[in-house]
């Protein structure tokens, strides 16, 4: 991410001091919170603002739950109705078995250890699996519910909500082939891992979104 | 670990035109491009405002300049032309002026300069953050231009008035407001990629801050413009994504049909929309729960700025610069919790409404803090009446009337009376008019000797600000009265209404004093050039300011600061040192034990 000689504090040590023309006693030093590199610190300031993002609209699904039964509704298939818990369960588990497979393949490039490429295939194959679930999902909600988008106010939260969770996926599995591409040809050089780490962070961040929107969308309706 | 010589730190090749100045990654230049493009948008959010004006004095009037365009209206202004005007003219103060000036332009130009930071964490990314605001150009400019012409649902877009779903077969012909169609449609685009940008910026910055500090600069070393620009990031990285969402539930809405904001049977002439069950209060709130603390990230960066130039040129250390800190981060977290004082009058529950009432009144407290502090500052100071600081000082005394405003506006039996009048016109305009754009020209008349090396005309800056500030009381303050007496806003011809008719002369004085007030603007515009050509050379440091962005060269190389700057003290310590004149700058290391300044 910065290229060139990092100027932030901690490579700036009393050695570089030394060589100034005035040799200047050491300043105070900073606080702790210079630890995380500048890509880290990025990415927690993004996913933060992703979590705001995310959560607006799982309020809006929540303010509008259940509408469409009561009296001025708009009637049309109720999430109880529509959706299958079973073939969400077998998506969650894909994107669960996804984080693990992320999270090993991250250990294994930084402890220099083999394995790490088809770690990382096995995770992009599980966000694929991820998403071809979804698909099915959305064709049987369409063609045999139908339940479109603009349907009822269950359509139009759900398809919102899961929609724009499975762009974040789809946007994970691209960046995950790029990385893949550069590690087959060999220009994953250890300087990378940043890079990879950073992948990872997202991948369990949009992990941890699914957890939300599967108990919001797909258990909460059981729960009576 | 390497370590940095002198001639790495600006080891950056000389470039070609094109990527020096277009696609640059210094945040210099990134910092200017968005100064310039948005001061292109200040004039024309100006001539809105100006337009907006001469209907309202002059109703039955030919409008000047624009009447072949009016021909089946005999040359007079339609309606529906007038919503127009109002709602393009704050849309674009708002998101392509003031935000982008403050947040882009004096963001990336002071953030890794007064940090000592030769660039920001990630150039790229900042360079995105400036290209992402052309498609919004683009397209909020283009609005005006498509079939029905641009959005005319005011600047806060409540739907149903904006966001009717079109039936099948009809395309965007929304039949609520004769200009929510396509024009609607691109200002929701637009203002999702100005969304884009400030996520981009707000991340960067707060990375920047964060982690490029130079040795010595701990938190409580950062001058109040780079706390207020900090908290201002914060604040845009968590309120934002509300607003993005919100603008695209209205685009879904408006496109393909869903129906979030769209409750059920709406009757518009001979049509009824189809069953919805959708909720225009959630839109309110969350347009209100972004727009609030967008108030806030409009007006703390200017309140920054404000600290330092006000400290420099009285030649005093800032008076309670922790308090500042602090009264700022509480502006910012109170901001969060007090958006329902906007939908007062949408039908809330009594309780809710004093909850809010509560909150917003809270935030007089950190407010009086600052201005007090401010007058701290200033009292005793050996006080130096440049440009700049007549702009700082006009800031804080209009920003007392604007603040006081605002308590009207929090207590929900006032605001019932003045809801929807021109008392919130004026309110809103003694904050971002005589605040926030006070400080922004503060700002400019300070910073323009590092951004380009030569100093403005300081007579001409004086001039400036004499007459911007007398004839902005002349256009804003009146419009206190008018909304005590009840005259509503957004109305295109006050004459229809008796009681109304009867604000005509003041309301011309207002239009009259307005079209001065622009006209003054060319005092600013001609010294802004003249002086970027022929200005008088400033040296590293004409103000003899203490902060960082004083000792690099003016105007400085891509990369900055010749050597990695050591910070021994903090921003604030005008004081008087045997030997070192008034100031310490903060890269001074004084032998023997170091004076004690103010804080």
């Amino acid at each position: 991410m910065n290229e060139g000689p990092n100027l932030s504090q901690g490579n700036l040590g009393s050695s570089a001091l030394a060589n100034a023309a005035n040799p200047l006693p050491v300043p105070p030093a900073l606080a702790p919170e210079g630890h995380l590199s500048p890509g880290q610190w990025g990415m927690i300031t993004f996913l933060s603002s992703d979590i705001t993002f995310f959560g607006t609209l799982i309020v809006a699904y929540l303010v509008f739950f259940g509408r469409d039964s009561q009296p001025g509704g708009m009637g049309g298939p109720t999430p109880l109705d529509a959706l299958s818990l079973p073939l969400a369960i077998g998506t969650t588990l894909c994107l669960l078995a996804s984080s693990v497979t992320v999270h090993i393949a991250d250990r294994a490039l930084r402890l220099g250890r083999s394995g790490f490429v088809g770690l990382w295939a096995a995770t992009i194959a599980l966000g694929i699996a991820f998403l071809l679930g979804t698909a099915h999902e959305w064709n049987d909600l369409i063609n045999r519910h139908h339940l479109t988008i603009s349907r009822n106010l269950f359509g139009t939260t759900f398809y919102t909500l899961v929609g724009f969770h499975a762009l974040h996926v789809t946007i994970g599995v691209v960046i995950m082939l790029l990385v893949l591409a550069l590690a087959l040809r060999g220009k994953l050089a250890g300087k990378s891992h940043m890079t990879v780490e950073l992948v990872s962070w997202y991948w369990h961040f949009v992990d941890g979104v699914w957890i939300v929107v599967f108990s919001v969308v797909y258990l909460m309706p059981h729960l009576g | 670990m390497s370590v940095a010589h002198p001639a790495e730190v600006h080891a950056h090749p000389e470039m070609n035109f094109l990527s020096k100045y277009f696609f640059s990654q210094d945040h210099k230049v990134i910092g200017i491009q968005f100064l310039f493009t948005s001061l292109i948008f200040l004039v024309v959010g100006g001539g809105l405002a100006l337009l907006v004006r001469v209907q309202l004095a002059w109703p039955h009037a030919e409008i000047p300049l624009l009447s072949w365009m009016f021909q089946d209206n005999g040359g007079r202004m339609p309606e529906s032309f007038y919503n127009m005007l109002f709602s393009m003219h704050a849309s674009v103060m708002i998101f392509f002026v003031i935000i982008p000036v403050l947040a882009g332009a004096f963001g990336n130009f002071t953030i890794p300069l007064m940090i000592g930071a030769k660039d920001m964490a990630f150039p790229v990314l900042n360079m995105l953050s400036y290209w992402f605001m052309w498609p919004a150009f683009v397209l909020i400019l283009s609005s005006f231009f498509v079939e029905g012409g641009g959005p005319a649902a005011g600047w806060t877009s409540y739907p149903t008035l904006s966001s009717v779903a079109m039936p099948a077969g009809e395309g965007l012909q929304s039949p609520a407001a004769p200009n929510s169609g396509h024009g609607q449609v691109l200002w929701l685009l637009a203002l999702t990629f100005v969304g884009i940008s400030s996520m981009l910026g707000s991340v960067n910055y707060i990375t920047t801050i964060i982690n490029m500090r130079a040795p010595g600069m701990t938190l409580y070393r950062m001058p109040m413009t780079i706390w207020a620009m900090f908290i201002t990031a914060i604040l845009q990285a968590f309120a934002l994504p509300v607003l993005t969402v919100a603008l695209i539930l209205q685009t879904l809405d408006k496109t393909i049909g869903t129906t979030f904001f769209l409750p059920d049977g709406l009757t518009f002439g001979n049509w009824i929309t189809g069953p919805g069950g959708g909720q225009t209060l959630l839109w309110q709130h969350l347009f209100w729960f972004y727009s609030h603390p967008a108030v806030y990230i409009m007006i703390l960066p200017s309140m920054g700025m404000v600290s330092d130039i006000i400290s420099t040129f009285a030649r005093r250390p800032l008076f309670g610069y922790r308090a500042m800190i602090y009264s700022i981060a509480g502006i910012a977290g109170l901001g969060f919790i007090v958006w329902g004082h906007h939908m007062f009058q949408s039908g809330m529950d009594p309780r809710l409404g004093t909850g809010f009432m509560i909150a917003t009144i809270m935030i007089a407290l950190p407010s009086a803090i600052k201005v007090f502090n401010w007058l701290g500052t200033i009292f005793h100071g050996n006080i130096q009446y440049t440009a700049a600081m007549l702009f700082a000082l006009g800031f804080v005394a209009l920003f007392i009337i604007g603040g006081l405003s605002g308590i009207f506006m929090a207590a929900t039996p006032v605001d019932i009376f003045i809801h929807d009048t021109y008392f919130i016109v004026a309110h809103i305009h003694y904050v971002l008019f005589t605040s926030s754009i006070f400080g922004i020209f503060a700002g400019i008349y300070y910073w323009f000797p590092k951004m380009f090396a030569r100093q403005m005309n300081e007579f001409w800056g004086r001039v400036h600000f004499g007459l911007t500030f007398v004839l902005a009381n002349c256009v804003f303050f009146p419009m206190h009265i008018l909304g005590v007496g009840g005259l509503r806003r957004r109305i295109p011809d006050i004459t229809a209404s008796p009681r109304e008719a009867a604000f005509m002369p003041l309301n011309q004085f207002i239009t009259i004093s307005a079209l001065v007030l622009g006209a003054v603007q060319i005092i600013f515009v001609i010294n802004f050039f003249y002086s970027l050509f022929r200005g008088k050379p400033a040296g590293r440091n004409p103000w003899n300011s203490n902060t960082l962005e004083w000792s690099a060269p003016s105007p400085p190389p891509h990369g900055n600061f010749e050597t990695v700057p050591i910070v021994f003290r903090g921003p604030y310590e005008y004081v008087e040192v045997e030997g070192h004149g008034d100031h310490l700058p903060q890269t001074l290391k004084l032998e023997g034990p170091a004076p004690t300044a103010g804080h």
